[in-house]
């Protein structure tokens, strides 16, 4: 006998918004099993045999690209990649034509990168196709918050309870909103740190608290996330200098050796060493950041496998 | 809804040490062979069945493992099987060249069993896979497989559930069959 069926509450996944804890919590039970998957001498499940994905990506990006497609492989789906840089997209096609060209072709899953955000919220209203964000815009990267979460969760026991701190560009990140909601969902405290410029004004509304200086930001904090400076994303100057920028909120040995308790080290990458983070740091026992590209593909594997059984 | 006993409390435990002795009589003190039980149900199983062998003098470490084979199952996405959420898979040795025991509560479809076969392949090339199972549910496989070592035979409809009960988890033990009233 089998015990009954626990389902996520969503067929697709395009924000961490549209999710219960209870759904996270399935997603990470499920991963654990995943990374157990993961570390035997053959890494691959038969789940996803028959069901085909397409990884569609406007927007570069490697680690997020592979860690899906590996998910995927290791899942033993059909993978077909699309570069909008390659693509008819330059011809002048719109987003909705590209992806119902692809769903032609019977393919069952898109799991897409856009420069927009929301795009996957306005796609999934006209395609008939289960969706994963891998990151819209300024708005939404789930599974990156996921991963984050379920790196924690691995690292310190538990989420709830525990102190997060994510700095830097939060105006930019969609990795910061994410891990905002899931941190909150999952009962921990979050703090936001950066140059006033790069911290969104109504921040505070989601329900967490907002520090312009760095030490007192790691004082406080059981985590600190450290965000990348995303200059393609900056229109207009938010502050002086890069050099300005790293003396005033970049991680290095000496800040951290000043704090009187230990506190864990993340980077969603990619890294910028010398700005946001020195690579002593990056680079040393307190840093969590392998753990996380790891874990990203157990947590994908999940979130894939969850969304599949949805299909009936 | 109707329950029948079909095995319970000294002749329950009577069947498990038969089944300790047939294995003992082909597998001599298991220096090749591997106990695997079989998530969720088929543990509690292969738990009781170490836990006896462990009691015989000359039969103290038996490898023993237990298997989750939800990823593996054919039934993923069908309509009525609704999502399969999987249990843990302990397994700290690999199979290569050695001789499995698989071990379940219930035999039915051979469904499950197929799929821990295809579960197992993770673990190395087995020299042998032999079954043994609590309870055979004769007449009703769907795929050809059928078990060496055997508790007892059940011949029951596809509407009639079988239900076996440990002590560890239910405070008894006990082999019933339920069976719909309008039947």
């Amino acid at each position: 006998m089998t015990a009954s069926p626990r389902q996520l509450s969503t067929n697709h996944l395009l924000g961490i918004k549209d999710l219960q804890a209870t759904d996270i919590e399935l997603i990470f039970e499920t991963a654990d099993n995943f990374k157990d998957v993961l570390n035997r001498p053959i890494k691959k499940v038969p789940s996803l045999r028959d069901i085909t994905i397409a990884n569609v990506f406007f927007e570069n990006s490697t680690r997020t690209r592979l860690s899906f497609e590996l998910a995927e492989k290791r899942l033993s789906a059909d993978i077909i990649n699309f570069a909008a840089s390659s693509s008819s997209v330059s011809k002048g096609e719109t987003l909705i034509d590209t992806v119902n060209n692809i769903l032609a072709m019977k393919v069952d899953m898109i799991v897409m990168r856009h420069p927009y955000p929301g795009a996957g919220v306005f796609l999934s209203k006209h395609v008939n196709a289960q969706l994963v964000n891998a990151g819209d815009g300024a708005h939404e990267h789930p599974t990156q918050a996921l991963l984050d979460a379920f790196s924690i969760r691995e690292r310190l026991g538990d989420v709830a309870g525990k102190k997060v701190a994510i700095i830097g560009d939060i105006l930019h990140s969609r990795v910061a909103l994410s891990n905002i909601l899931c941190l909150r969902k999952l009962g921990a405290e979050v703090m936001v740190c950066g140059p006033t410029t790069l911290i969104p004004r109504y921040i505070g509304s989601l329900g967490v608290k907002v520090e312009y200086d760095l030490l007192a930001a790691l004082k406080w904090c059981d985590v600190a996330n450290m965000l990348r400076i995303q200059l393609e994303r900056q229109d207009i100057a938010y502050f002086p200098s890069l050099r300005e920028y790293s003396m005033l909120y970049g991680l290095n040995k000496k800040i951290l050796d000043s704090l009187d308790k230990e506190i864990t080290i993340m980077h969603p990458g990619p890294i910028n060493r010398g700005v946001e983070i020195t690579s002593d740091v990056a680079d040393s026992h307190h840093s969590i950041i392998l753990d996380q590209v790891e874990n990203g593909v157990a947590i994908r594997m999940a979130v894939l496998y969850l969304l599949a059984g949805k299909r009936g | 809804m109707k329950r029948s006993i079909l095995l319970e409390g000294q002749k329950f435990q009577i069947t498990i040490q038969r089944l300790c002795h047939q294995l003992i009589e082909n597998h001599g003190d298991f220096s090749d062979s591997v106990i695997v039980g079989i998530q969720p149900r088929g543990i509690y199983l292969g738990r009781r069945i170490v836990e006896e062998l462990q009691q015989i003098p000359g039969l103290p470490n038996i490898a023993y493992g237990e298997l989750d084979i939800t990823f593996f199952r054919d039934d993923f996405r069908r309509k009525d099987s609704g999502l399969l959420v999987p249990s843990s898979t302990n397994m700290d040795f690999i199979v290569e060249g050695k001789k499995v025991i698989l071990m379940d509560d219930v035999l039915w479809t051979g469904r499950t069993i197929r799929a821990a076969m295809d579960a197992l392949q993770a673990f190395g090339r087995p020299e042998k896979i032999e079954l043994l199972v609590l309870v055979d549910r004769r007449f009703s496989r769907q795929l050809p497989i059928e078990p060496d070592y055997i508790g007892i035979q059940v011949d029951s409809i596809d509407s009639q559930r079988v239900i076996v009960s440990w002590n560890e988890v239910d405070s008894y033990d006990r082999i019933e069959l339920l069976t719909e009233r309008n039947n």
